[in-house]
């Protein structure tokens, strides 16, 4: 799966959380290089953060859902901002967390998404 | 005498008149009328007044009714010397309204209204047909005295025939110097000058037939003065009724005749010419009457009986052999029978064109006055009402078969014309004459006339049937023209003055009375009758008799109550009075026109001054009202102005408060959203951590890598709260300064030493000029230090050169130091030096170092309550900031 954070903290948190529930954990900082990963990599979730700098989280997710091949990937949004869900949802998030999250609740979202898209942990 | 000669003297006395009329209009032309245009010729061009009529006429008079004949030349003389101020009204009016004929005058009094000026056309050239006609008859009689005196075997030409050829010459004459080309005044030196000559000609050929027939035929002075003792004088009895009257309709007439009011008004050049001629025109007409007499009684003692008294001036002459002296008599004649026909046919050429010919010629063909050149139609309706006149008067000698004695058709015209001096009296010297009443007084005095005087004229059973002059219009007795309302025993004349001019007034003054001028004839009636108040002009005012409460009372309802009383305070204590009312000196009316004129305009204030001063005609009333209306629509509009921009205003206000707060609200939002993220970043890691923290089961190294991201993360929230604080306390004005004397090389100093946390592994260098930082500023030190810090320390952590390097300089002038801080790295990109002094204006995340973008916005705040600024500076390489501060902050409690 696929992490996009620009706050190296975060991201190092979560990346820390996921791969010790058994994914395998690409991340990238800012849009252009995150869009390069999803051709290459083709990850099966992407995790991304609203306030990025350069493209926003939303253009990304825009893109995403813009490309073929990516249309119909899982996307988790995660903001520090609570008015952000209603354009997240619209721009087509699956799945949208207001930081501060516990870890509990990040796994369990990661959990059931893959669950729905019928795709086991890899 | 033959025939021919006097022919030929004709011509060449008419080629004569050609020449100089024509040499004059050329000076005209190249504006060097020169002496042309002095008091002399203006008094001549006024000889007009004396035309065929009195030249031949006069002698007719005498003969038949003595000195009766004198009422015709006391009248002018009357005017002129007893109310030419009158005249100089009338001038003065001519001259500022641009008057160009007596119809116009009328007309534009009263609204200008063409109906008025059509009416006083009308009756112009009804009265001046017979007068015209009467001139030719004076020509042809004359040309007959002399055919009767010609040797058998010559063939003298019918008299119709010479009429003919003298309209058709006047008329060729008048056309080519009256319609040379449109003048704005109608005037036409040419002309002028022409009538000029004619009026020397017909004198030197009066008084020369006067010399020799009292020193060529009778004895000299003394015999001639017993020869009219020994003559009928008994029978000449001085009639005061009819003196008066006709005294009277002489000088109505000199007022009124449209051919003097031409030369009088419309040729005017200069208005101190009337005042030469006040005097010289009636020495003129002293001249012209000095040997009347005296040709009469000669004449009747020595000429057959039944020789027509008319032609004496002429006869007399032959009869003694004179035919030289003959000659230049009949060319006087000639010259002023010619004078007046010219005159006469421009001036009511000049009426008929402007008041019937080219209304109805516009109205026939709308559209036209833009599409044609209007002068080319103007000119040509004057050529052809010039050649209408001249035949209408030639229809009227062929019709009138040229008997009636010639001083009965002149009265009558005199008559005529009297009708306007109502309505031109009252509307140069009467604001309250109307238009209505002009109408009704003009049209009663053109029945009147025409039905006592002008009608009757042709004779019973010619114009009138003969049962109205012996029973009355249907049968009405009290209706026959000539004993109208039972007056029976009067003269003729008199009857239809009386009548006429009684019924023409009464009706004008009732009309006038009874109707309410509009707003152009008030416009007009005032600019007439006060014509001689605009044009006091800047001079001073001389202490007149206005009470003081009087000039108040005006001010106050032009200025409004306060205003107008603290003037007169001021003027007062100026004065060295109490209260409110100065002394009217010149100087404080002076004061007062010119604030007046402020409200109501020059003109309209100076004739209220001169009103309350005693200088106006108007009432006070009148002007009252006046002041009144003014006000009250100037306060109406005035309230209604500022009701609007109140309203606009209170808009503007309104829409401005509402762009304020939706800004406000934006902003509002967008700040709390961005410390919403600001706060909950680094809770996210902290709650992140602590929880895999608490799980335990970890390599120490990690645990302790996470207690320290966790410790950053919280010092960084700390940070983030404290800047907020800091800002808000800053914002609000709260914030409590610390002043004292300090020295900016110690803050800077400080300054660096608490920037090195920042980034502290990086090399980075400070270039300083440590003498120009000798400077003890009065501040508080410590929040200058602060915005150092943060200055210093955002170099340190954006500067992108390779070897990073720092510039701090200091420079004091005028009062303030500034402190820039170049660094070399990129910079800041043009579109957001703007933007950088924002909250959380952190431009790229790519360099962060943990600050929240509140620091610049701190500084800013800061710097305003130090008294001093921040700025970018642009165009220095790297990132430039320029601090700057007064070296004194004046402070409340310093």
């Amino acid at each position: 799966m696929l992490l996009i954070e620009d706050e190296p903290n975060i991201a190092e948190a979560i990346r820390f959380l996921l791969t010790r529930d058994g994914h395998r954990v690409s991340h990238a900082i800012e849009g252009v290089a995150a869009l390069a990963v999803l051709r290459d990599d083709c990850p099966d979730l992407v995790i991304l953060d609203h306030m990025l700098p350069g493209m926003s989280g939303l253009e990304i997710l825009t893109a995403i859902r813009a490309d073929g091949t990516t249309r119909n990937l899982p996307v988790m949004m995660l903001t520090a901002r609570g008015r952000d869900r209603e354009m997240a949802e619209r721009a087509g998030a699956d799945r949208f967390m207001t930081k501060p999250f516990s870890n509990a609740e990040i796994l369990a979202e990661v959990r059931a998404m893959l669950g729905q898209s019928g795709q086991t942990a890899g | 005498m033959p025939f021919n000669l006097l022919v030929l003297a004709c011509f060449l006395y008419v080629a004569c008149l050609f020449a100089v009329a024509f040499l004059v209009e050329g000076r005209a032309a190249r504006g060097r009328l020169g002496w042309l245009r002095s008091p002399l010729v203006y008094t001549l061009s006024l000889s007009i007044y004396c035309t065929a009529w009195t030249f031949y006429g006069a002698v007719g008079y005498a003969a038949r009714s003595g000195l009766e004949f004198l009422t015709i030349y006391f009248g002018p003389t009357l005017v002129f010397v007893g109310w030419w101020w009158l005249l100089r009204k009338l001038v003065r009016i001519g001259r500022q309204h641009h008057v160009t004929s007596i119809a116009d005058l009328i007309s534009s009094r009263y609204g200008k209204s063409n109906t008025l000026g059509v009416i006083v056309t009308v009756l112009a050239v009804v009265a001046a047909t017979p007068y015209i006609a009467l001139q030719l008859q004076s020509v042809v009689l004359s040309f007959g005295v002399f055919a009767s005196a010609a040797p058998e075997g010559s063939n003298p030409p019918e008299p119709g025939l010479i009429a003919i050829w003298v309209a058709v010459g006047l008329a060729l004459f008048t056309v080519l110097f009256g319609t040379r080309n449109l003048d704005a005044r109608e005037q036409h030196h040419g002309i002028v000058i022409a009538i000029a000559v004619e009026a020397v000609v017909k004198l030197v050929a009066l008084l020369a037939v006067g010399s020799f027939v009292v020193w060529g035929i009778a004895g000299g002075v003394a015999d001639v003065i017993a020869r009219i003792d020994a003559a009928d004088l008994a029978a000449w009895q001085v009639q005061p009724g009819r003196w008066t009257g006709l005294i009277f309709l002489s000088a109505a007439a000199v007022i009124c005749l449209p051919r003097m009011f031409q030369v009088m008004v419309v040729e005017n050049q200069d208005e101190g010419h009337l005042a030469r001629a006040s005097w010289a025109f009636p020495l003129y007409l002293m001249a012209m009457s000095l040997f009347i007499v005296p040709i009469a009684v000669v004449g009747l003692e020595r000429l057959p009986v039944g020789s027509n008294p008319d032609m004496f001036v002429l006869t007399l002459p032959l009869a003694e052999g004179q035919g030289a002296l003959a000659m230049l008599a009949f060319l006087g004649g000639f010259s002023s029978a010619t004078s007046m026909v010219i005159v006469e046919s421009i001036a009511l050429a000049t009426m008929i064109s402007n008041h019937v010919m080219i209304p109805l010629w516009l109205r026939l063909r709308p559209g036209a006055a833009a599409a044609d050149d209007l002068r080319q139609v103007v000119l040509m309706a004057r050529r052809l009402a010039i050649g209408a006149v001249l035949a209408l008067g030639y229809g009227y000698y062929q019709v009138s078969g040229g008997s009636a004695a010639l001083a009965a058709i002149g009265l009558i015209a005199f008559l005529g014309v009297a009708q306007v001096l109502p309505a031109l009296i009252g509307g140069i010297f009467w604001r309250g004459a109307t238009r209505t009443g002009a109408i009704m007084g003009l049209m009663t005095g053109l029945v009147v006339w025409a039905y006592t005087s002008f009608l009757p004229s042709f004779g019973p059973g010619a114009a009138l049937p003969e049962a109205v002059f012996t029973q009355g219009l249907f049968g009405l007795s009290w209706l026959r023209p000539q004993a109208l309302f039972g007056t029976e025993a009067m003269d003729p004349m008199i009857h239809a003055l009386f009548w006429s001019m009684a019924l023409n007034g009464m009706a004008f003054c009732l009309g006038s009375l009874l109707t309410f001028p509009g707003p152009v004839e008030r416009l007009q009636g005032a600019a007439f009758v006060n014509v001689f108040e605009g044009s006091i002009g800047p001079q001073r005012w001389a202490r007149g008799q206005a009470e003081p409460e009087a000039l108040l009372g005006m001010a106050q309802r032009i200025l409004g109550e306060d205003e107008a009383l603290a003037l007169f305070q001021a003027a007062a204590r100026a004065e060295g009075k109490e209260g409110f009312l100065p002394d009217p000196t010149p100087a404080f009316l002076d004061s007062l026109e010119a604030r007046l004129s402020g409200s109501v305009g020059a003109a309209t204030a100076h004739a209220m001054i001169s009103q309350l001063v005693g200088r106006a005609t108007v009432t006070v009333e009148d002007l009252m009202a006046v002041a009144s209306e003014s006000a009250q629509i100037l306060e109406y509009s005035a309230r209604l102005e500022a009701r609007e921009a109140e309203l606009t205003r209170t808009a503007g206000a309104l829409r401005e408060a509402n762009e304020k707060l939706t800004q406000l609200s934006l902003q509002k939002d967008a700040f709390l959203s961005q410390i919403s993220h600001e706060l909950r970043t680094p809770m996210t890691s902290i709650r992140a951590f602590s929880e895999i923290l608490t799980e335990g089961d970890l390599p120490p190294d990690t645990v302790a890598r996470y207690g320290q991201i966790i410790h950053d993360e919280a010092k960084r929230l700390t940070r983030l709260l404290d800047d907020l604080l800091d800002l808000s306390v800053l914002e609000n004005g709260a914030v409590q300064l610390t002043v004292g004397l300090g020295s900016l090389q110690g803050m800077i100093d400080t300054a660096l030493t608490a920037a090195r946390q920042t980034r502290p592994d990086r090399e980075f260098q400070v270039i300083r000029d440590l003498p120009s930082e000798t400077i003890y500023l009065k501040t508080d030190a410590d929040r200058l230090t602060q915005v150092f810090i943060n200055l210093i320390s955002n170099a340190r952590k954006y500067c992108d050169a390779a070897r990073p390097e720092l510039r701090i300089a200091v420079r004091q002038r005028a009062g303030r130091v500034t402190v820039d801080f170049i660094d070399n790295g990129k910079g800041i990109p043009k579109d957001s030096q703007a933007l950088i002094f924002e909250k959380f204006a952190r431009l790229s995340d790519a360099n962060r170092a943990g600050g929240a973008g509140l620091g610049l916005a701190i500084c800013r705040e800061i710097m305003a309550n130090l008294g001093g600024s921040v700025a970018y500076l642009p165009g220095q390489g790297g990132a430039a900031f320029r601090v700057t501060v007064p070296l004194r902050l004046e402070t409340l409690a310093a």
